[in-house]
């Protein structure tokens, strides 16, 4: 199943545009306290186990990988245009996606407790 | 008679033309600016400096996701790689590549909300009857106060974050 | 921007300074054309690497010499093997397309009263293949227009059958929509300034989808999804940024940009347009 460009235009601009939304909350939530003490390992652990807090990091994360990779994927396909080339642009951006986001996901649900000694 | 002389002669010329075009190996790149036309925003106004800075914070920003990621993911290894980490990165120049990430997503935002309405047509003028000096409509005062906006609040978000940044308690 | 119109007595000042909202490498109002400029032209044999240098030819001018003046000047009476393409002289045929100090411009329509300082640098068009000196070789810019089928499709018309005199319905309004995007002269300029054309092979440049735009706001072309099919690939409309650089350029106003942008709204669905396919009417001939 290949996505048409005319789709993939659109998953970026509507990834953009919540990606501002959830990284203003997130920047808001290191504002609530004076920021040095907002960074501090046990202000920051409570953060993760707010499970909406949690689930407003994931939403980061995969809205920012879509939309950032997509946008490495564009400039690199200008670039060149061979078949060898737009095929490992293309596999590279899905891996990408992938590996930031699982990365990530890691870091959340081990901070949030769930896998967390 | 004379009308398929002429064709001849402009589908031969056509066909020289081609010729030439592949004897000089020529797949298309020749001539072509190639990444110094992405990289001098200098010539061609407003917008190509919009097409050009919201390139080079967009290669920025995913550059610090993919370390911000990283560096947020010491948390799982406990206080003290966590606290090894703040070390690194509370410091003045840490504060100032940290105000250069808040000027630049904030830039990259506002010109990508007025790229949206942009690209969807809107804000650009209706197509007319163009007359001397035959200027552009869509590269009109609204486009360029958009830019002009974009360019500000990413600088009044650069002073809020030095204040914040720097002038902490 | 106040151009001090007021001020100035005679009509043929006014209608000099008009040109200067979007110009750039503008020249002070109150400095004085020179007597004589220096002409620096590109040559180059086969191959761009082949011997490529400039040479210098200084040249007198008037007040309204243009740079193709200058550059059949110097043709005529100091070097005749310049290479150079031109012919109406008047920004109609598009031919003398060139990059005068940095900036691709057409040669017939830029003044040397216009450009800043006493040296003028002509050099051939970016993002095409060179032939010689000022000369490039258009043919993949025309390939990618014709691969935007730039003609009228439209099921009704019946154009075989010669005794009907078919006529479409098309009122000034609806020509407006579409008029100013078929003075293309195809200069090529917009494809010179094209960041996106720079790097990618395959993308159409703004002349052809401008031409895509041209043809779908036409009322009597009905195979809008067609068109549409032909664009919305990964190396179509979506590679540009609107970077604006071809509107810059284009020395008939004919704003690339814009119909490429008033295209995408449709393509996303920002824009409905309920475009009525022009009326088809038939009149049999008298005979």
């Amino acid at each position: 199943m290949t996505l048409r460009e005319s789709q993939i235009m659109k998953i970026h601009y509507i990834t953009g545009l919540a990606a501002l939304f959830v990284v203003a909350v997130h920047i808001i939530m290191r504002l609530i306290m004076p920021f040095n003490t907002s960074l501090e390992y046990g202000n920051v652990i409570a953060n993760y186990h707010n499970i909406l807090y949690a689930i407003l990091l994931e939403s980061i994360l995969i809205l920012i990988a879509l939309h950032g990779f997509n946008g490495v994927r564009i400039i690199l396909i200008e670039l060149r245009q061979n078949k060898h080339w737009e095929n490992g642009v293309t596999i590279f951006t899905i891996i990408a996606m992938i590996t930031i986001v699982a990365y990530g996901t890691r870091t959340i649900i081990m901070a949030n407790g769930l896998g967390f000694e | 008679m004379a009308s398929r002389n002429f064709n001849t002669l402009c589908t031969s010329g056509e066909k020289i033309l081609m010729e030439i075009s592949k004897e000089r190996n020529n797949n298309d790149r020749d001539n072509r600016e190639g990444l110094k036309g992405w990289l001098n925003p200098s010539r061609y106004g407003w917008e190509r400096l919009s097409y050009w800075l919201q390139r080079l914070t967009g290669v920025f920003l995913i550059v610090y996701f993919i370390g911000h990621v990283y560096e947020t993911s010491s948390l799982t290894r406990g206080l003290d790689a966590w606290n090894a980490m703040l070390q690194l990165t509370q410091t003045p120049w840490g504060h100032l590549f940290l105000i250069l990430v808040i000027g630049t997503s904030t830039f990259h935002s506002s010109n990508g909300i007025r790229l949206i309405f942009t690209h969807a047509g809107k804000g650009l003028g209706r197509p007319g009857r163009p007359d001397y000096p035959y200027d552009a409509i869509s590269l009109n005062y609204r486009q360029r106060s958009g830019i002009w906006v974009a360019l500000i609040l990413a600088a009044v978000a650069m002073l809020y974050g030095t204040s914040v940044l720097f002038g902490g308690k | 921007m106040d151009l001090g119109l007021n001020k100035m007595d005679k009509p043929i000042d006014k209608i000099g300074m008009l040109g200067k909202k979007n110009r750039i490498d503008d020249k002070k109002n109150d400095e004085t054309i020179p007597e004589k400029i220096l002409l620096k032209v590109f040559r180059a044999g086969g191959r761009v690497r082949d011997f490529a240098h400039f040479d210098r030819f200084e040249v007198p001018v008037q007040r309204w010499t243009t740079v193709l003046d200058a550059l059949l000047y110097a043709k005529s009476y100091q070097d005749s093997s310049i290479g150079i393409r031109y012919s109406c002289r008047m920004a109609s045929c598009g031919s003398c397309g060139m990059k005068i100090n940095g900036i691709p411009r057409l040669a017939c329509y830029t003044k040397i009263s216009e450009l800043a300082g006493s040296t003028i640098t002509c050099e051939p068009l970016l993002n095409f293949p060179h032939i010689r000196d000022l000369v490039t070789d258009f043919s993949q810019f025309f390939k990618h227009h014709k691969e935007m089928q730039p003609y009228i499709h439209n099921k009704n018309a019946d154009i075989k059958d010669t005794r009907k005199l078919s006529e479409f319905k098309q009122s000034p309004e609806d020509v407006d929509k579409y008029l100013q995007f078929s003075n293309c002269i195809k200069c090529g300029l917009c494809y010179s300034a094209c960041p996106t054309v720079a790097t990618d092979t395959k993308f159409p440049g703004p002349q052809a989808l401008s031409q895509v735009y041209r043809y779908y706001a036409d009322t009597r072309d009905d195979a809008i999804k067609e068109r549409l099919d032909i664009v919305d690939e990964r190396h179509g409309i979506w590679r540009c940024h609107f970077a604006g650089s071809c509107s810059v350029v284009c020395p008939k106003g004919i704003d690339p940009a814009l119909g490429i942008q008033l295209l995408r709204g449709y393509m996303m669905g920002f824009s409905k347009n309920e475009k009525k396919i022009a009326e088809l009417m038939d009149r049999l001939s008298e005979e």
